[in-house]
């Protein structure tokens, strides 16, 4: 089976503190540090089991600059046998139906059965991976928490809300997007990466994907971030000062109070 | 004139002469047992290499004292006097028992001079040695069957119990000791009954109580016990000769090779394979020990030299609270391998994955690698150096639990297990107003580099133990800076868990930093640092644990400490040693005395104290190692110290600090226990 897996590169919220720059428009990008985006991990690993399962090859694929190659590599240590490294100036500003269209295009050139993409980014909004499918014509699942090869066929399982499970049955090619938990993801070492370190990671522009950068780029974009800032404290929540046992105190008065306590 | 008694090797039973068994048994048996040593010896050559060959003179001194003068056997008392007795009458009794065997041969056999005043002290000696060895042999026997330590259980994670062969050695020995003494005591009765001068056998033993049991004996019965004893003696010998190799006896012959080769060095980690230098080591197409034939030849020699008595797995803190972890059961899980697959007979077959087949993943994380195991070992078996190397090989397949993940990221990211940005390292300095320090970047220099690493640095509870270190620097007068975002973790703990690649990076990061910063000597307050940079950093300049600096202060009169406060005064004070400060770099009396510094303290220690400390739970990344288990190891040590009757909890290393804080409030203990860093306490006191 050959996999597409798309990834992305986000600064890592737990690795940074994350701050509003002065303009107020994105945040302070300095110090930060980058990595896969945690859900892209999952649905790597997921890609990688199917194939040791059933043979085939995990491709991994982002839309970045220069700098993205590193997430790729790091997704090839773990065992995806293929990057693909989607760069172009034009790309540039490039909202979520501009990064479907730049995928759908570089998938269109592969022969893939299925494509993952993770559930959401940390700084994205859980649109791609629909859009992706929207423009593919082919079927789509979200927040997929388990995969089984059946005879040309997947059978899925997807997160209800509630902690219900549903399954379904999904005709390939297709695309789903992958939830944390399907799995646990391996670890990377260092040695991982050096491994994968000169291994050559194919690069393609709008051109070798034969698509109109002014379709894609910024300017094309008709979803744009008007603006970005930390939401004020709201009321209501009130922060229990004190020792440790005038909190426990004070917040089981609260929840008799409330009838959380009877 | 005609013989009292016919020696075996002139007896014959129907017309055989006995004398062809004399033969035949040794032959046999010593063919066996060359046989069985043979095979026993495969995975020991298709092991790794390991060098254990240096430093002769080290080594020999551990034989001498390790396993000659039994040096750790007294550490358990009961058994470890039963077996010094048992070990001296066995090099005692061993002349003795290879002269029966060629007297089964040649009658008059005497070693060369045995015949003179040397053979009248030896035959005394071994009298009252095999007589000790038969009462010690009964006792254990006791021990072992009827009161049956706790130490010597066998649980779900091992079932195979090997009593009956404690029980079975115990019966070979002591069937050793009564036919050897019943041959000689035959003989003397028979040389009494015909009025002759009798051999000396010395009073009291039991020689010298069959003689008298069998004085009255008629002369045929003499005769044929003084055989039947004889060849008692010589099968039981041979028989239980080829018997060691095949379970925990094997300590018998390989303890001496044991102790000489093992580890000379504490608080280093072996390499990743032997011969193959740390630039290298990307060549390497596998790291760790992923499967039998990965571990070094040493490990092998370790897993056959355990004699499976208990004293690691009692010692364990990892066992002790429940974790799936027993040192003792890594050992004879990977011997019942060796013996399975490479059997005495049949062909040898090699195994797949050891991680999954015979040691599980979280018994193999549940290690903090506290070193007590070791510490404990009568036989100089290492478990460290293993579990690092599975750990290795499992990192190298990316099998890490999830909850270690995160942190060896940040680690290789921001250079910290925290995932804090690089710059806010230094922050703890921001509170610190009455002392300035220096941060050792563009030019400033200092004489001395405090190092603080990770926890000390960005915990919010630590950085006071960092203060306080500033200030006894200060105060003490000594030229300080610190590395500031320069500075990464010390990776003692990365090495640890088996990650050597980020390690070495890490390594040679701050190596380059410390370097650069033109120092002269370093301290630190984090055993986990003091450990790494003094045991596995090359190039650096010498290495101090703040309380050798505290002590040293104090002496030189240049810190001044106030006496007890009025709070303190009623408190009785204990201190914990860190594994890495103490078991693991010997310092164990710099921070008692640097405590006992303080005018009118009072001070106990606990039981489990100095190298046999009790682990706190571990540091580094160990505080993110989610184990299932009881109780953590924090409550235990902290329940040990109210016992103890002490009051507040000194120690001297960030990580302890925390899981003892920790074990106080789950413990319940809160208000009535208190735990402080050595730096904390002695900063409070500074008469400035």
């Amino acid at each position: 089976m050959e996999i597409l897996v798309c990834v992305k590169r986000v600064p890592d919220t737990a690795e940074n503190e994350i701050e509003i720059n002065s303009e107020g428009n994105d945040i302070e990008r300095d110090d930060l540090v980058y990595s896969v985006n945690e859900w892209d991990n999952y649905a790597v690993e997921e890609a990688i089991q199917i194939v040791d399962k059933v043979g085939g090859s995990v491709t991994v694929a982002t839309v970045g600059d220069e700098e993205s190659e590193e997430v790729l590599r790091r997704e090839m240590a773990m065992g995806a046998q293929n990057g693909l490294l989607l760069t172009d100036d034009a790309f540039e500003g490039a909202d979520g139906k501009g990064i479907a269209s730049i995928l759908t295009a570089a998938v269109k050139k592969g022969n893939y059965d299925l494509i993952l993409t993770g559930a959401q980014a940390d700084d994205g909004a859980a649109e791609v991976g629909g859009m992706m499918a929207a423009m593919l014509d082919v079927p789509y699942a979200s927040l997929v928490n388990t995969i089984e090869v059946q005879d040309g066929k997947l059978k899925i399982g997807r997160e209800v809300e509630g902690g219900n499970q549903d399954m379904y049955e999904v005709e390939m090619p297709c695309v789903l997007s992958i939830q944390t938990g399907i799995n646990e993801p391996r670890y990377v070492g260092i040695r991982g990466i050096r491994k994968v370190a000169s291994v050559e990671i194919p690069e393609q522009g709008a051109s070798d994907l034969g698509i109109d950068a002014s379709n894609v780029g910024g300017d094309a974009a008709k979803v744009k971030r008007i603006d970005y800032f930390v939401p004020e404290m709201g009321e209501g929540a009130e922060m229990l000062e004190g020792s440790t046992e005038e909190i426990i105190e004070k917040l089981v008065e609260y929840l008799k109070a409330k009838g959380g306590l009877k | 004139m005609e013989p009292l008694l016919q020696s075996p090797a002139a007896f014959d039973v129907f017309g055989i002469p006995t004398v062809i068994f004399s033969v035949l048994i040794p032959v046999v048996a010593v063919a066996l047992f060359a046989y069985i040593i043979a095979k026993r010896l495969a995975p020991i050559v298709k092991a790794r290499p390991d060098y254990r060959f240096d430093r002769p003179v080290e080594r020999v001194k551990n034989i001498l004292k390790i396993w000659l003068a039994q040096w750790r056997h007294p550490r358990y008392m009961m058994a470890g006097v039963l077996h010094i007795i048992i070990f001296f009458g066995f090099l005692i009794l061993s002349v003795r028992s290879t002269e029966l065997v060629i007297k089964g041969i040649s009658e008059g056999f005497v070693f060369p001079g045995l015949n003179t005043f040397l053979g009248d002290i030896y035959y005394t000696l071994k009298d009252y040695a095999a007589t000790a060895v038969f009462f010690a042999v009964v006792i254990a026997a006791v021990r072992r069957g009827i009161f049956k330590p706790e130490r010597y259980q066998y649980t779900e994670a091992y079932p195979h119990d090997h009593t009956w062969e404690a029980l079975l050695v115990l019966f070979f020995i002591a069937a050793l000791m009564v036919s050897e003494s019943l041959f000689e005591a035959c003989h003397v009765a028979a040389q009494i009954q015909a009025g002759i001068q009798p051999d000396f056998l010395a009073p009291a033993t039991l020689g010298w109580f069959f003689k008298n049991l069998l004085v009255d004996e008629s002369h045929a019965m003499l005769q044929n016990l003084h055989i039947i004893a004889y060849y008692t003696h010589d099968i039981v010998f041979f028989t239980f000769l080829c018997f060691l190799p095949l379970g925990k006896h094997f300590h018998v012959i390989t303890s001496i090779f044991n102790v000489f080769f093992m580890r000379l060095d504490k608080g280093n980690i072996r390499p990743v394979r032997y011969g193959v230098s740390e630039d290298q080591l990307d060549d390497l197409e596998s790291f760790g020990v992923k499967k039998y034939e990965d571990f070094t030849w040493k490990d092998v020699l370790d897993f056959y030299t355990c004699a499976d008595c208990g004293r690691c797995a009692d010692n364990c803190p990892a066992n002790t609270v429940g974790r799936p972890l027993s040192p003792r059961f890594i050992s004879l899980k990977a011997r019942d391998y060796a013996f399975s697959h490479y059997p005495l007979m049949g062909e040898f077959v090699s195994g797949g994955a050891l991680i999954g087949d015979i040691f599980s993943e979280d018994e193999i994380w549940s290690c903090t690698t506290c070193g007590a195991c070791e510490e404990e070992c009568p036989l100089g078996i290492e478990y460290i150096n293993k579990i690092v190397d599975l750990r290795r090989g499992m990192v190298d397949e990316g099998n890490v639990p999830q909850s270690l993940q995160k942190p060896l990221q940040s680690l290789e990211k921001r250079g910290n297990p925290y995932g804090m940005m690089e710059k806010k390292r230094a922050d703890w300095t921001k509170e610190l107003e009455d002392v300035e320090v220096k941060v050792l970047e563009k030019g400033e220099t200092a004489e001395t580099l405090y190092f603080v690493d990770s926890c000390t640095s960005y915990d919010d509870r630590m950085q006071s133990v960092a203060q306080a270190n500033a200030r006894i620097l200060c105060a003490a007068g000594i030229d300080f800076g610190i590395l500031g975002k320069a500075e990464k973790d010390s990776g003692n703990e990365i090495r640890r868990f088996g990650e050597e690649m980020l390690f070495q990076d890490i390594k040679a990061h701050n190596t380059e930093a410390i370097q650069n910063s033109g120092v002269k000597r370093i301290v630190t307050g984090d055993p986990h640092a003091y450990n790494v940079l003094k045991n596995e950093y090359t190039g650096l300049p010498p290495v101090e644990h703040i309380s050798q600096v505290i002590l040293q202060a104090v002496k030189s009169g240049k810190i001044k400490l106030s006496g007890v406060t009025e709070e303190e005064k009623d408190k009785v004070f204990v201190y914990h040693d860190p594994c890495y400060l103490g078991r693991h770099n010997k310092m164990y009396e710099e921070p008692r005395s640097s405590i006992d510094c303080i005018p009118g303290i009072r001070r106990v220690d606990m039981l489990r104290s100095r190298d046999r400390s009790f682990c706190c739970g571990g540091g580094g990344l160990m505080l993110f190692y989610e184990p299932t288990e009881d109780e953590r190891m924090g409550v235990r040590r902290v329940k040990m110290a109210q016992q103890a009757g002490a009051h507040v909890i000194v120690t001297a290393c960030p990580f302890c600090l925390t899981n003892i804080e920790d074990g106080i409030k789950v413990a319940g203990l809160e208000g009535k226990m208190e735990a402080i860093d050595l730096g904390e306490l002695i900063a409070k006191h500074i008469i400035k």
